[in-house]
């Protein structure tokens, strides 16, 4: 009866919070109610995390003594953690998002499969189903941890090559295997009451071990191209790996807003998916540049290269311009500087507009916000489906920093690994200017038909600094008119 | 009124598949423009997990327990507060056209937003 009041209050508040999730969520659907939609989701894990500290009422008797310490570590432990992500969250810069959400993604698998150990080492789960469910939350959080992990050194550049071996699907089917038998094992152990051959506390360890290292080899072969995709398989992993904790834990918000994630994230990794013109499995399980071995024929016609200064002219003079940013862009750093061109050019009458492609950028949509961050009113920034019929009435398409999203032959060429891929109509423009580093091949290894085409012009050099030199052209017009 | 749950075989299920669909669909409306930010978001709604944490803790009975409850609380925290730091940031960026007048200066990369 002592403990009703406390389990009442909690029972409340999680309710509160997986409704605060749902609600916040459904707010982020759109530009403006976004911002308030994270803060009401926010409010919810207020309430959740205020009201677990009620747990302390209703502690089994052999957990007593220990009480106020573990509340004290509780306290420590969110601190640290929170403060320490918080901060990091606050200061780390928009290029580098894909690998900060791949960190606090694996934070989360990571939290999952501890929970997880805490149940095993504790032997509280009654049942097969309960124990079952854990140790498959457990997998999933761990491959998620170390998953992310390597996600994460790859997308900062600490891990720089795919690593790839002789035989890697096979080794990682032998461990996915043993994972899975080690678990097994343990199950049948606990059934059964037999004495397991090495002490359960050792083939738990193993277990999470075996899984661990399953993450670590199914990621070290995936290409730092394919990561979008990677990072939303991660994502759902956890989700669903908080939502099965969930249920051993019987906390039903737990296991709503893991599932909902989960199922969030799934989506999300099919859009990706697609975007690539890539099935998830052969992200997963196929090396990238394996089927990029296509034979190189002529390309017809020539590059034409042109200078920074007279292309920002031609755009200064045209009607309607659309420009196309890509990941290259934003390895320059040149956001800032598109903007302030293309506030010149709007100054004087152009029409502009950006048209992102979904895989532009490493993770989903990140192009998107590292234009926003520079400034770029999001009523500018159209998406594929929506600007792809407007390339053939604008005067201009200026690309800067992307290539496999615009080559023609992913519509045409039926022998290209690109073929079916969903690209941006650059090519029907009148004029295409082209802003590259020198004349080498996308991501993909794949020559770019565009490039070459009649009505396409290459700009050479680094985006900011042929920005920079565009800028000055108009300028020096407008200087010179008023003189 | 009963306060304490039990959630058992086919009300799991349902619940598991309501939450999914609930998921899929929310999902679903949200437009491209938004996907890195819906991404960090539904990042840190999985920091509920930290709940979980705090549940193992504070009914840890032996030092093994409490040195694993730690890292459940340490890593879910994070997980929550980060994945709520980097959304929020984000969001804060969309502007229209017509709300750049009130906000003139575009940010710089170092700056603090």
């Amino acid at each position: 009866m002592f403990t009703m009041i406390p389990q009442l209050i909690i029972g409340v508040a999680d309710l509160a919070a997986a409704l605060l999730f749902l609600y916040g969520l459904k707010r982020m659907s759109s530009p403006v109610t976004a911002p308030s939609g994270i803060f009401v989701a926010g409010l919810g894990m207020l309430v959740a995390i205020l009201a677990s500290f009620l747990y302390a009422f209703g502690v089994s008797a052999t957990a007593r003594p220990y009480l106020p310490g573990n509340i004290a570590l509780a306290l420590v432990a969110l601190a640290l953690g929170g403060g320490l992500a918080w901060w990091s969250g606050r200061k780390v810069a928009m290029t580098a998002m894909p690998q900060m959400v791949a960190l606090y993604n694996g934070m989360g698998g990571g939290a999952a499969g501890a929970i997880a150990a805490v149940e095993l080492f504790g032997g509280t789960a009654n049942g097969v189903t309960q124990l079952v469910v854990t140790l498959i939350g457990a997998l999933i959080g761990a491959v998620s941890l170390s998953g992310s992990l390597i996600a994460w050194a790859k997308l900062d550049g600490i891990l720089n090559k795919p690593l790839r071996i002789q035989g890697q699907q096979i080794v990682n089917l032998v461990v996915m295997v043993a994972t899975l038998a080690v678990g097994g094992y343990i199950v049948f152990v606990t059934l059964a009451g037999a004495a397991p051959v090495i002490t359960m506390p050792a083939l738990i360890g193993l277990f999470f071990g075996l899984a661990l290292l399953f993450g670590i080899l199914m990621t070290l072969p995936i290409g730092g191209a394919d990561m979008p995709v990677v990072i939303s398989i991660y994502n759902a992993f956890t989700g669903l790996a908080v939502g099965l904790e969930g249920f051993v834990l019987q906390n039903p918000a737990l296991m709503i807003a893991g599932m909902v994630v989960g199922a969030a994230g799934m989506l999300l990794t099919l859009l990706m998916a697609k975007a690539m013109n890539r099935s998830v499995s052969n992200v997963l399980f196929t090396n990238f540049g394996t089927v990029a071995k296509h034979k190189k024929g002529d390309m017809p016609g020539s590059l034409k290269p042109v200078e920074a200064g007279d292309a920002g002219i031609y755009m200064r003079y045209a009607a309607k311009v659309i420009i196309v940013p890509g990941y290259g862009l934003a390895v320059a750093q040149g956001q800032q500087k598109l903007y302030e061109f293309v506030k010149l050019l709007q100054s004087a009458g152009v029409e502009v507009k950006f048209a992102v492609h979904p895989v532009a950028g490493r993770m989903p949509g990140q192009m998107d916000v590292l234009l926003a961050e520079a400034g770029v009113p999001y009523d500018l920034i159209f998406q594929l489906e929506d600007i792809n019929d407007d390339f053939a009435a604008a005067d201009v398409a200026l690309v800067i920093g992307a290539n496999d999203v615009v080559n023609p032959a992913a519509r045409s060429d039926k022998s290209s690994p690109l073929f079916g891929m969903p690209i941006l109509d650059a090519d029907k423009a009148k004029k295409v200017y082209v802003v590259k580093r020198g004349g080498g091949a996308g991501y993909a290894g794949v020559e770019n038909g565009l490039f070459y085409g009649d009505n396409c012009n290459m700009v050479y050099g680094d985006a900011q600094a042929v920005l920079v030199k565009m800028i000055e052209a108009v300028r020096g017009l407008g200087l010179s008119a008023a003189a | 009124m009963e306060a304490q749950i039990e959630i058992t075989g086919f009300v799991a299920l349902y619940i598991f598949m309501l939450a999914a669909f609930a998921g899929w669909v929310i999902i679903g409306h949200v437009p491209a423009i938004l996907h890195t930010p819906l991404m960090s978001g539904s990042n840190f709604v999985h920091g509920i997990v930290v709940v979980g944490g705090l549940f193992a803790l504070l009914n840890a009975s032996t030092v093994t327990e409490q040195a694993i409850g730690f890292v459940a609380v340490l890593l879910g925290a994070g997980n929550a507060a980060g994945g709520y730091a980097v959304t929020d940031r984000m969001l804060a960026m969309f502007q229209t056209s017509g709300q750049q007048t009130k906000h003139a200066k575009p940010r710089s990369h170092t700056k603090k937003a």
